[in-house]
């Protein structure tokens, strides 16, 4: 079957593309339905990777954030319609003490292979989660951008010590509220505390104990363990201010991607004790244990509704761009794409 | 019971494709033949209750052997004999489908060249949407060229506004029993002139919704489509 693929082919320009699938016994077909775009998604499509990095990678499908609709399954696990979440982390191998996400020979969507941006994804079982029966699909589709944030989180709770009476979190954008979010949904007695530049942004963070523009921490105000949510140019300063307001051995969730080397205080890592937790993607056990909470808490749904950004429907190319040039103008929210 | 067919029309012998052994639609595109990449879009799609492949009567078992060999899961899939025009093989699936008992006025076919295999899910998807809603439906595509009107066959009558102007691709779609019902109507004279179904439809008055096609939806017809297939599929054309 001649699948269309809309590839990236240099920054700002899609094109399609086809690829043959073989229907076999083995490989389940999912029919996209809903797609999110991703910055780094939006770091290939603006061109803001290296131009090593792009000559290597495209042309590639881009998105790794998706739900859809099983069309085709010869193993039998799920239902034909059955709706389902992507994992977009690929193993190519099994290893029982690293995870699957940290793999060097893991592929990913969107980044070492194709992404979701395709007619049809050809895919097996394992890499599939069923979703919950009338789950909001504007929610679900960036499942796999609250997985990174749960991975995350699951990582500090088995390395950071047990103190735990107050966490901050820093960056007031998409992925400081689903870390916040999360926190208080899985430690609801500890003191969250988020740390942003926009008030406007600050007051959506209604479910936390704190709110504080980081030019207005007061000097007495202390974390026991810190996430840094920002990423970018900025987030040297929000690590280096983590670093200023931990007390001694806690850890440091480092969330934030930045496409430069990130100067930090590193004397003052070695006085204190800290811990360092870089943390990047997620895995199978994520995803399931994300809607499992999903299920046992729907209000996490209920507040993740509140940064649902624009909703673009997709029927061609033009719309595909249409909806990335949207996504970068935002303020705030997931810009989501409904494939027709 | 069955409601939504989609009717993959190999009935063609390909007389326009040169000197090629096999009809067109039996041609290989990427190692597998043309019309298998055409009936797997159809098997895939969830809306399909059954898909009707119709044949040549010679190739019917050739037909039903390449289905058995690239589609796995083909139990939807029926071999049916074409017939001698394009509305004459159409009748025939519907025939079929009045034979099992399954015709009423809710019972939607989805035509289809077997020689188009890159139709999209969402065009299969409007095609049963707009067939349910308004009756019957066409896939198009707005026309890129000037279109020029000659009767004659040696000067211009007439040049219509390109505005207006669509060129027909297929899924065509259809409320069966209403098709069915205009198509007897017809004098045999008329059957030999409308040998499109759409335009029986909107002769005799009915809403046919438009489908929005896609421009790589091509059909292959000549040797050239076969290079712009596989350029397509980004393969190289050893054939030139």
């Amino acid at each position: 079957m001649l699948n269309t693929v809309y590839q990236l082919v240099r920054p700002r320009q899609f094109e399609i593309h086809f690829e043959d699938i073989s229907m076999d016994n083995e490989h389940i077909l999912v029919r996209p339905t809903h797609l999110s775009i991703c910055n780094a998604d939006q770091r290939y499509y603006q061109g803001k990777r290296s131009e090593e990095i792009l000559r290597q990678k495209l042309p590639m499908a881009l998105i790794h954030e998706g739900i859809g609709k099983v069309i085709y399954d010869p193993s039998g696990e799920f239902q034909v319609g059955e709706k389902v979440v992507m994992i977009p982390n690929t193993p190519c191998e099994q290893d029982d003490v690293i995870a699957e996400n940290y793999l060097r020979s893991s592929k990913f969507r969107g980044s070492s292979m194709n992404g979701l941006m395709q007619e049809y994804v050809q895919t097996t079982a394992d890499r599939l989660i069923r979703l919950p029966e009338g789950i909001n699909d504007l929610v679900a589709v960036f499942t796999e951008m609250v997985t990174v944030c749960y991975h995350a989180i699951s990582r500090f709770d088995r390395t950071a010590h047990r103190r735990r009476d107050v966490i901050g979190v820093w960056g007031d954008g998409n992925m400081g509220y689903i870390t916040a979010l999360l926190l208080k949904a899985r430690f609801p007695e500890v003191k969250i505390c988020v740390f942003g530049v926009s008030d406007t942004k600050l007051n959506d963070f209604s479910f936390v104990d704190e709110t504080y523009r980081v030019s207005e921490i007061p000097s007495d105000l202390s974390v026991d363990h810190g996430f840094e949510c920002v990423g970018g140019s900025a987030s040297g300063q929000a690590i280096n201010q983590i670093i200023d307001y931990i007390k001694p051995e806690g850890t440091i969730g480092i969330l934030g991607v930045s496409e430069d080397f990130v100067p930090i205080n590193t004397r003052m890592i070695l006085e204190k004790g800290l811990r360092i937790l870089g943390t990047s993607r997620s895995g199978r056990e994520d995803f399931q244990g994300l809607i499992d909470l999903y299920v046992e808490q729907p209000k996490i749904v209920e507040y993740l509704e509140k940064i649902i950004g624009g909703v673009v429907e997709m029927k061609d190319v033009k719309d595909i761009v249409a909806a990335f040039e949207m996504d970068i103008h935002k303020m705030m929210g997931k810009t989501v794409l409904v494939w027709d | 019971m069955s409601n939504i067919y989609g009717v993959v029309l190999a009935g063609g012998i390909g007389s326009r494709m040169g000197n090629v052994e096999k009809p067109k639609q039996f041609l290989e595109l990427g190692g597998k033949p043309i019309i298998i990449h055409t009936i797997e879009k159809f098997v895939v799609h969830p809306g399909f209750d059954e898909v009707l492949v119709l044949s040549p009567k010679a190739w019917i078992s050739y037909t039903r052997d390449i289905i058995r060999k690239y589609i796995p899961m083909a139990d939807k899939v029926t071999v049916l004999l074409g017939g001698s025009t394009r509305n004459e093989t159409i009748m025939n699936a519907i025939r079929y489908i009045e034979e099992k008992g399954n015709l009423d006025d809710e019972t939607i076919i989805v035509t289809h060249d077997s020689v188009r295999p890159f139709v999209t899910h969402r065009i299969l998807e409007e095609n049963i949407r707009f067939a349910g809603e308004y009756g019957a439906c066409d896939t198009v595509i707005p026309a890129t060229d000037t279109i020029v009107e000659s009767t004659d066959n040696l000067k211009i009558t007439d040049i219509p506004n390109r505005r207006y102007m669509y060129q027909g691709q297929t899924p065509q779609s259809f409320r069966a029993k209403r098709l069915k019902m205009l198509y007897e109507a017809l004098s045999e004279e008329e059957k030999e002139i409308l040998t499109d179904a759409c335009k029986i439809m909107v002769l005799k008055g009915e809403h046919v919704h438009l489908v929005q096609g896609e421009n790589f939806n091509i059909k292959i017809t000549y040797p050239y489509d076969i290079t712009v297939a596989k350029a397509l599929l980004g393969m190289e054309d050893k054939t030139c």
